[in-house]
């Protein structure tokens, strides 16, 4: 921990970031494990680590991942 | 570096799709629209008509969602929302094959017009920049990262140190992109739009990047550990958004 945790968190790298690309192709799996209560959170994270990392450093991508988790639940 | 097309990190890499929920096949609504999507004649034009409909529900809805974050109203709103529409149709269609039925189809296809949505955001961002462009202005960078101004005696060091290693350690591309997003509060899709590049690939010399400066940091005593995820902490400051 540093006096900064901002720019500590903005320069941290997690080497199981998937990156943006890989993400997505996966996102419509990730989104459906997160919206499904009886797996939601943890579990979605247990099986896509990658995933979850990315998505908690990348700004953009989290929106789309936060997009398409309304779209579906706006479906149900 | 490593190619575009490998993963950021040194080992991530999470099980394919198609490894992940073997066995399963698509719901019988999925299954449907995989049908007659694939079929010919009038039931393919009712599905295309059906999707399209549904896709442009979803772009609307997704640029309502994103209502803070851009400009566009009205007519052009629409229009936006109508092209995000048109174009994931397109690519929906052209890509059927490659729906497993992992997932349900509709969320498989709204991921398309949400990226659609996004990409398009992106160019639209340079239509009407909402932020200063001239000028690279390293006395917002305490502000954006909450380095209040009784601190200022203890981050100026930082920053300083911080500016030297963006002028010596990053690569001309990795300080241009630094530059756009931190300094200057691009969207990294607007970056993307900018240099006809792609957001895997941004994003990645914004990795790089930030785990070089870390290092500098580290080195000179302004950071712990160089690139240790325990020391995170939570917040809205990300690689990819504005700080």
């Amino acid at each position: 921990m540093t006096n900064w945790p901002a720019l500590d968190h903005f320069l941290t790298t997690d080497p199981r970031d998937v990156g943006c690309e890989q993400a997505m192709q996966i996102l419509h799996l990730y989104v459906e494990l997160i919206n499904d209560e009886t797996t939601a959170g943890p579990a979605a994270a247990d099986r896509f680590p990658g995933v979850a990392a990315h998505l908690a450093a990348c700004g953009p991508c989290d929106e789309d991942f936060q997009g398409l988790l309304a779209a579906i639940r706006a479906d149900s | 570096m490593p190619p575009d097309d490998l993963p950021v990190g040194t080992d991530g890499q999470d099980a394919a799709p198609d490894v992940v929920l073997k066995g399963r096949g698509p719901d019988p609504d999925s299954a449907r629209w995989v049908h007659d999507l694939g079929d010919r004649g009038f039931a393919r034009e009712q599905a295309l008509a059906r999707l399209h409909e549904l896709l442009l529900r979803i772009a609307h809805g997704e640029l309502r969602r994103r209502a803070g974050q851009h400009p566009i109203t009205g007519p052009e709103l629409d229009d936006l929302a109508h092209q995000a529409a048109d174009d994931a149709l397109l690519a929906i269609t052209g890509k059927l094959a490659g729906f497993r039925g992992e997932s349900r189809f509709t969320t498989w296809a709204y991921r398309f017009v949400i990226l659609e949505v996004s990409a398009k955001l992106g160019r639209h961002f340079w239509q009407r920049p909402t932020v200063v462009l001239d000028a690279e202005d390293w006395d917002r960078l305490p502000d954006r990262f909450g380095m209040g101004p009784a601190d200022h005696a203890q981050w100026q060091g930082l920053v300083d140190a911080l500016h030297r290693a963006v002028e010596e350690e990053l690569s001309q591309r990795q300080r241009q992109v630094f530059v756009s997003i931190v300094l200057q509060g691009v969207p990294l899709d607007a970056v993307v739009a900018q240099l006809g590049s792609n957001r895997n690939a941004i994003y990645k010399t914004m990795f790089e990047a930030r785990r070089k400066l870390r290092a500098a940091l580290a080195a000179n005593g302004y950071l712990t550990t160089p690139g240790d995820p325990a020391g995170a902490v939570p917040t809205d400051v990300d690689a990819g958004s504005r700080p």
